[in-house]
């Protein structure tokens, strides 16, 4: 089942360019391993080193922030949309 | 040099003085250096100090400038106490070196706009150019 992932503009160099490649997976950690595999330098963008999702990017399967889901193990589903966000923070000092 | 329509150099202010004392936060969409648009987004932080813009206004600005033909090619906040000048945090934690970081100081008087690259820690003024729409 291929699944449309939608990057941020930070990582579609990685992705020769692209703003929304497709990818099979059946959960969202199979959608991120075969994103990492298809383009090998997304992978250490979106996964830590411990095989958690990095604290400073923001997975949403359609609406909803996959850490209140079932993080890595959340289902995907045929027509599901998955984006991939970089968090965007800052402050004044 | 960044060109913006007044229309949204004016939202912008009036967003960051709508937020006072908490830092406003926003995104811009445009193409190059040409904004076409301005999404107001909530501070997570809730904070004068710190700000996250909140993720699901972003994925919702960003399908919506995806619509128009556009991208998200960066985004503002406001210094509610300090000069429009990217903070040691801002740079530590800007999400892309192609995007544009706009700084509203509303530390004097009157407010002050600015806007910035920030490429590996560096960080370079780039003008603003008002246009009309």
């Amino acid at each position: 089942m291929a699944i449309e992932v939608r990057l941020p503009t930070v990582l579609r160099a990685a992705a020769s360019g692209q703003a929304n490649v497709f990818v099979e997976g059946e959960t969202i950690g199979e959608i991120l391993k075969a994103l990492s595999d298809s383009f090998p330098g997304l992978g250490n963008q979106v996964i830590s080193p411990d095989g958690s999702l990095h604290r400073f990017v923001n997975v949403y399967l359609n609406d909803d922030d996959v850490r209140y889901l079932e993080k890595l193990e959340t289902k995907v589903a045929d027509g599901d949309v998955v984006s991939i966000l970089p968090a965007v923070a800052g402050g004044s000092f | 040099m960044l060109n913006i329509p007044q229309i949204y150099l004016d939202e912008m202010i009036a967003h960051a003085i709508r937020e006072y004392p908490l830092e406003a936060c926003g995104l811009i969409a445009g193409t190059g250096d040409r904004v076409d648009g301005f999404y107001k987004t909530h501070n997570d932080a809730a904070s004068a100090r710190i700000y996250t813009v909140n993720p699901l206004d972003y994925l919702k600005a960003d399908r919506d400038a995806e619509a128009r033909g556009t991208s998200i090619i960066g985004v503002m906040h406001s210094h509610t106490h300090s000069e429009a000048y990217p903070s040691p945090t801002d740079v530590a934690q800007a999400p892309d070196p192609n995007w544009h970081y706009i700084l509203v100081s509303l530390k004097h008087k009157d407010p002050i706009l600015r806007s910035f690259s920030i490429v590996e820690g560096n960080i370079v003024e780039e003008s603003v150019v008002r246009v009309n729409c």
